[in-house]
């Protein structure tokens, strides 16, 4: 607190006109750290614990674990490797974490081809009824897989897929078109119509523009919709739980959950274990794409 | 010979063939086909077949037949589907106030210059992008009743002597489900509303100061108007999303302790696929439907009016 006042005199440098709220360089530091830094603090310590709380877990010892008042609960003394271990030698995990991979890859790629057509026919065809058919498919979105899942589990039964990942990989594409489809339809808007005009003159067909000039530039586009609905089927769960019930066709969501329980016996140290390495793939990817999910997210909801 | 002739006599098949393709229409049919084919097979049938399920008597492994409206008539007298309704209305209520209350201040505290930014949103997001199911789990284990962390803490700072039951008590577990569905959307509500923050011009701010508007008069009168056609959206999405939510109350309670916290797309699961019941969890399931169109209607066209009222184009 003592800083202030030298903060008060470097503070106009330090916000530039570029800065969104323009007048930032009013705010003294106490006034900063009282309204911005300790909520924030809190804010950010509140949305990380669940996840330091998982870490801790799974690394700690049993003896560790259920007991708190001889060791720190925040902190390991003595860490250990056997709920990872026992996770990937005693169970499942292995064959779930495979059996979720290729469900989501095969997923969003059939979702990604089959809007990427949707998307250019309904933006660049502009065939009758286009609009409407673009906003059909935005309602489709909001769809939930809650409503969906009774009439789609006796289909699954009905179609001899049931408990396979072909139930899955069939119906995630139901939550994935529509949003991959609304995702590209606004990048193939924001793809200037002139360039595929002059390539029509040069006598390219309609696909091979597509092909050749459409796609090329609208690969951040691609991209975003790819590592969107591939985190989106990894973390799907609903359809999993009701069309798979053998142990080795599970997904991790769904196995880490039921069958890590055995009974009233809480193996709290696999179960983090299990959330834990579960979610790594998806954070790995996010880590690497961040600006492609906060695009694609705030994409989506701009329209 | 017949070799020269025979690309001549391909070629204008081909020709044929590719101004066939080139012909807008024809290729508007070929590329709507996958999509539609998949959407109308597992999105529309599906909606249509779970409406005519509820109002059968179908179980697993049996057919239904044709039953009128028995399945919604025994609903209307079942106290269970009756507490699911409560549940699911006040989880959406409270949880989406809630969300949008701190995901703006969110929003806010992340709309000012700070060191890290892009690393601090970038974590900030972190809830939404993990499997939900797998720190549902987290919560289970923070909310344990012997070995929860937040008991342990408030008994170290004397602020409680008994350890929380979290899941054991009917209130109590909702109030715990509620703040972990929270939990994991503020950083939706929180990224998406400082996407339209951002697209604010200061300016706006600059000439409300110089008109004497204060704070919270600059946030009122040019904030919040400005933030409408975003704010609409993002609230159409999560009340959608957290009436029908499944997957957290299925990780932590399972609808326990004694039903008391199923929502009703738990009590629909619960029902159909344990219970083999498909068709009255069908029926459960349709009757989510007149709620979910009240509420997106409400919630999108209620803010939307606003944008109409001050004749902004539509978009």
């Amino acid at each position: 607190m003592t800083e202030a006042p030298m903060t008060e005199t470097a503070k106009p440098v330090a916000a530039p006109m570029a800065d969104s709220t323009g007048m930032a360089y009013l705010e003294t530091l106490p006034r900063r750290v009282i309204t911005l830094y300790i909520p924030l603090a809190i804010f950010l310590f509140v949305l990380l614990f669940p996840f330091y709380w998982m870490g801790v877990t799974t690394f700690k010892p049993n003896d560790e674990l259920y007991n708190f008042s001889e060791h720190n609960p925040f902190w390991i003394s003595n860490p250990t490797f056997a709920n990872i271990n026992k996770l990937l030698f005693q169970t499942d995990y292995p064959a779930w974490l495979l059996n979720t991979m290729v469900v989501a890859v095969a997923a969003t790629f059939l979702s990604i081809f089959a809007s990427v057509l949707a998307a250019y026919a309904i933006t660049r065809l502009r065939f009758k009824g286009a609009q409407t058919v673009g906003l059909l498919i935005f309602l489709a979105y909001l769809v939930p897989p809650s409503i969906l899942f009774i009439p789609l589990a006796t289909m699954v039964f009905a179609l001899g897929i049931y408990d396979t990942s072909w139930a899955l990989i069939l119906t995630y594409p139901t939550f994935l078109i529509p949003f991959c489809t609304w995702l590209l339809m606004g990048y193939f808007k924001s793809i200037p119509y002139e360039l595929e005009e002059c390539a029509l003159i040069d006598g390219a067909t309609r696909l091979q523009i597509l092909w050749k000039i459409t796609l090329p530039l609208a690969v951040p586009g691609l991209i975003s919709a790819g590592i969107f609905a591939f985190t989106l089927s990894w973390n799907e769960f609903i359809y999993a739980l009701a069309f798979i019930s053998s142990s080795e066709q599970k997904t991790v969501p769904v196995g880490v959950l039921t069958q890590l329980v055995e009974g009233d016996v809480y193996h709290w140290g696999a179960l983090m274990a299990g959330a834990l390495l579960g979610s790594l793939p998806v954070a790995i990817l996010y880590s690497f794409f961040v600006e492609h999910y906060v695009s694609s997210l705030t994409g989506a909801v701009k329209e | 010979m017949a070799t020269v002739l025979k690309p001549q006599s391909v070629s204008p098949r081909l020709a044929t063939l590719s101004r066939i393709l080139d012909h807008p229409t024809v290729l508007s049919v070929i590329f709507m086909l996958p999509a539609a084919s998949i959407l109308l097979l597992f999105l529309t049938y599906p909606l249509g077949l779970g409406i005519w399920m509820g109002f059968t008597d179908v179980r697993i492994g049996r057919p239904g037949v044709f039953i009128g409206l028995e399945n919604y008539i025994s609903l209307w007298y079942d106290g269970v589907f009756w507490l699911s309704v409560f549940n699911t209305l006040l989880y959406t209520t409270v949880a989406t106030v809630l969300k949008f209350g701190l995901g703006l201040w969110l929003a806010l505290l992340l709309n000012h210059s700070l060191p890290f930014k892009a690393f601090i949103r970038a974590i900030v997001l972190l809830p939404y992008i993990i499997p939900t199911v797998l720190s549902a789990i987290a919560f289970w284990w923070i909310y344990d009743a012997q070995f929860s962390i937040i008991s342990w803490s408030l008994e170290r700072l004397g602020l409680i002597d008994r350890y929380i039951d979290f899941l054991g008590d009917p209130w109590n577990a909702r109030w715990s489900l509620i703040a972990a569905n929270v939990w994991r959307g503020i950083p939706f509500v929180a990224i998406c509303l400082l996407a339209g923050l951002q697209t604010i011009s200061p300016s706006l701010y600059e000439a409300a100061a110089l008109d004497g508007a204060n704070a919270w008069q600059r946030f009122r009168h040019v904030t919040v108007p400005m933030l409408m056609p975003i704010l609409s959206i993002v609230l159409t999405f999560s009340v959608l999303f957290t009436f029908t939510d499944f997957q957290l109350i299925y990780a932590i309670t399972r609808g326990g302790p004694m039903n008391a916290t199923h929502l009703m797309a738990t009590l629909a699961f619960q029902r159909a696929i344990p219970g083999g019941q498909l068709g009255e969890g069908a029926a459960i399931a349709t009757a989510m439907i007149p709620f979910l169109v009240f509420a997106t209607v409400f919630s999108y066209y209620g803010l939307q009016r606003r944008k109409w009222q001050q004749g902004a184009a539509d978009d």
